[in-house]
């Protein structure tokens, strides 16, 4: 008898065996699943958008002799003390603690040889940071870790966290493996408890209250200090409007793919907008204000290239700030530690339980033997040359469409390969010149 | 013989760089403030010993990181008093608002009247005496130091406490999560009596009651996930 065909086994896209996977996980433990990292589902991102390039009605800029500026001045609107940087990229908040001191050291290295700032985080300024970077922003945080008057005065700028992208609304959790003696010092907690970071600062709530605060920010540091205001891509267009309203010099708007050192994974991938989708309504709200330009804009949350450098200059940011992608440059899910991500369970590129503190490429932890595998030297070198390519990119790109300076790249040098990417960008499908909710059309 | 800097005629910017540069120069001198007018941000990033007596009220962030510096409210004053102080003693004659004494690191506040909610949110390391009663959530994620509350304590007190020490003589409405009601020993007795003296309370250290971290959220644990 002739054997009836089989159907081939039909796998869910619903109940996936990712999805099956975290079911069992988590019936097994009874936790929510804890990373790092920012967002790792796809979505509209810079890829999306092409860059036109010079034709007819553009005159190109010659690659390799013709002058392109990457300078620009963060914090012109009030402080005494703007910040010059010679490049439009700035190394995120990441906290000492979440990072070992040689990993924070890296990030000063690299980042002043590059001639742009790095930023404190979560934990307090460390000797490291200060020490190794030529400008360095000071996150004045919900938690007040670290916190004090005399690194408030040393510091070049003020970050004041409202929220980040991965987490726009929550807190965060430093678990008890990575609170070392010197870390507990720091925070002034007891060794090995798990550090919580608290979601909204302890004596203001809202921007009305938030512009009492920068005043006494700014009375305390005699006016001289940029005051940035950091918010998570939630409603980009009313945040930056009220952070203005606030009294901010720069505000810093980071995207869902942003990074954060840990979080629950649920709030990683389901809360806050893409970067993409940020931009242009944060744009829009300094414009309205006429203060495009004036309150400068830094974008961060999954910049990787010079072309996504570029694309977010030309959607209006003033800079950019990279995170996750400077972990990277330093030596964070290189392959030549697959060996030991296998033994974690994982495998490079998906390394992300940070928050465990056994990182083989010694950067997420405070193990001593580990924190050892980083040279904090060499891995400054590599961030240096990331950097250098990133301006060297985002410079051949606004060549290509003609400007003298990379602020000159404007939304009309850009299309949208996707209608979600032309929506949230605000510029034409390729071949179109339309894009979703353009009127008069 | 004070110096005197009146705020009906002079601007914040002027008042604070002048006591910001005394402080810096650790001259010991004594200024008086007039007219506050519930000003923001009076007397704040002092860095000396110096000696400020305020006469009125004051708005946010008085004497906000205070280090070393003495600093008199002779009014009440807003939200904030003190926040992230270092070092030095701020007392406010009258009734202080919400995040009074905030994330404060060292140093002495002693309030002679109430204090509102969220007194000594995030604490680590001051001390707080409050002669009279304390709002909601007072001590709320409180690190280190110690609150002494000679009137009464409003709802959950302590909440998510770590290893700050509470004192209140009178009636607690509830505690947060994670406090606890502890044995009053010697060494609390020895410690609140200092306190006490120092901020001119007329209490005797056996009639409070100590509370503190029952230590039992300090590592995730699903199955005290109602307390999350």
């Amino acid at each position: 008898m002739e054997k009836t065909p089989d159907t081939e086994p039909r796998q869910s896209w619903t109940f996936s065996n990712d999805t099956n996977s975290e079911i069992r996980r988590a019936a097994a433990t009874g936790i929510y699943d804890i990373r790092g990292g920012g967002a790792k589902r796809r979505v509209p991102h810079f890829d999306d958008l092409l860059f036109l390039g010079a034709s007819m009605s553009r005159y190109p800029l010659e690659g390799y002799r013709e002058k392109c500026d990457t300078s620009v001045t963060l914090g012109t609107r009030f402080a005494k003390k703007p910040i010059e940087l010679k490049i439009p990229i700035t190394i995120a908040g990441m906290s000492f603690g979440s990072l070992s001191g040689p990993a924070k050291e890296a990030l000063g290295r690299g980042a002043s040889m590059a001639g742009t700032s790095t930023t404190t985080g979560d934990g307090g300024m460390t000797e490291e940071e200060r020490g190794h970077s030529e400008k360095l922003i000071y996150q004045y945080l919900p938690s007040r870790y670290g916190m004090n008057p005399d690194d408030l005065r040393r510091a070049d700028a003020i970050e004041v966290v409202v929220g980040q992208g991965a987490k726009p609304g929550g807190g965060g959790m430093l678990l008890g493996q990575k609170i070392t003696e010197r870390v507990a010092g720091m925070r002034c907690l007891p060794e090995g408890i798990d550090q919580r970071s608290a979601c909204r600062h302890p004596d203001w709530t809202g921007p009305d209250d938030l512009e009492i605060k920068i005043l006494e920010l700014r009375e305390i540091t005699n006016w001289e200090k940029p005051i940035y205001i950091k918010v998570g891509g939630a409603r980009p267009y009313y945040d930056t409007a009220l952070a203005v309203k606030a009294g901010a010099d720069v505000i810093v708007l980071d995207g869902m793919q942003g990074g954060t050192a840990a979080t629950q994974d649920v709030f990683i991938e389901h809360v806050g907008q893409p970067t993409l989708a940020c931009i242009r309504p944060a744009v829009q709200a300094l414009q309205d204000l006429g203060m495009h330009r004036e309150v400068q804009l830094v974008v961060s949350g999954g910049i990787r290239t010079g072309a996504d450098v570029a694309k977010a200059l030309a959607l209006g940011a003033d800079a950019v700030s990279i995170g996750t992608a400077a972990l990277v440059a330093l030596g964070d899910n290189d392959p030549k530690w697959e060996a030991e991500y296998q033994k974690l369970g994982t495998t490079t590129g998906a390394y992300d339980d940070w928050h465990e503190g056994r990182d083989p490429a010694g950067i997420t932890t405070q193990d001593p033997e580990l924190m050892k595998r980083l040279d904090p030297e060499a891995a400054g070198r590599r961030l240096r040359n990331y950097l250098n390519v990133l301006t060297l990119e985002c410079q051949t790109l606004a060549r290509a469409c003609g400007h003298n300076h990379v602020h000159n790249l404007e939304p009309e040098d850009l299309c949208a390969l996707t209608m979600e990417a032309a929506a949230m960008a605000q510029v034409p499908l390729a071949g179109t010149n339309w894009y979703p909710g353009k009127t008069g059309f | 013989m004070s110096i005197s800097l009146d705020m009906a005629q002079t601007e914040l910017r002027e008042v604070n760089t002048t006591l910001q540069a005394a402080a810096k120069a650790q001259a010991n001198e004594d200024y008086v403030i007039e007219n506050p007018r519930g000003s923001h941000a009076v007397a704040c990033g002092l860095d000396g010993p110096v000696s400020v007596t305020v006469k009125g009220s004051t708005g946010y962030y008085c004497a906000g990181m205070n280090k070393d510096a003495e600093v008199t409210v002779e009014g009440s004053a807003g939200p904030g008093v003190a926040e992230n102080m270092m070092s030095g003693v701020v007392t406010i004659e009258g009734d202080a608002s919400q995040y009074a004494g905030a994330t404060g690191h060292g140093g002495l506040l002693n309030i002679k009247g109430n204090a509102s909610s969220r007194c000594g949110i995030s604490m680590k390391g001051i001390d707080i005496v409050v002669h009279g009663n304390i709002g909601h959530m007072s001590a709320f994620m409180a690190q280190k130091g110690n609150l002494v509350v000679l009137g009464d304590a409003g709802d959950a007190l302590g909440d998510s406490l770590y290893e700050a020490c509470l004192f209140v003589r009178g009636d607690v409405k509830s505690l947060g999560a994670d406090c606890i009601e502890k044995e009053l020993r010697p060494e609390h007795i020895e410690v609140l009596a200092d306190l006490l003296a120092k901020a001119g309370a007329d209490a005797k250290p056996e009639e409070f009651k100590r509370y503190g971290s029952a230590r039992t959220l300090y590592n995730f644990n699903i199955d005290n996930a109602d307390a999350y």
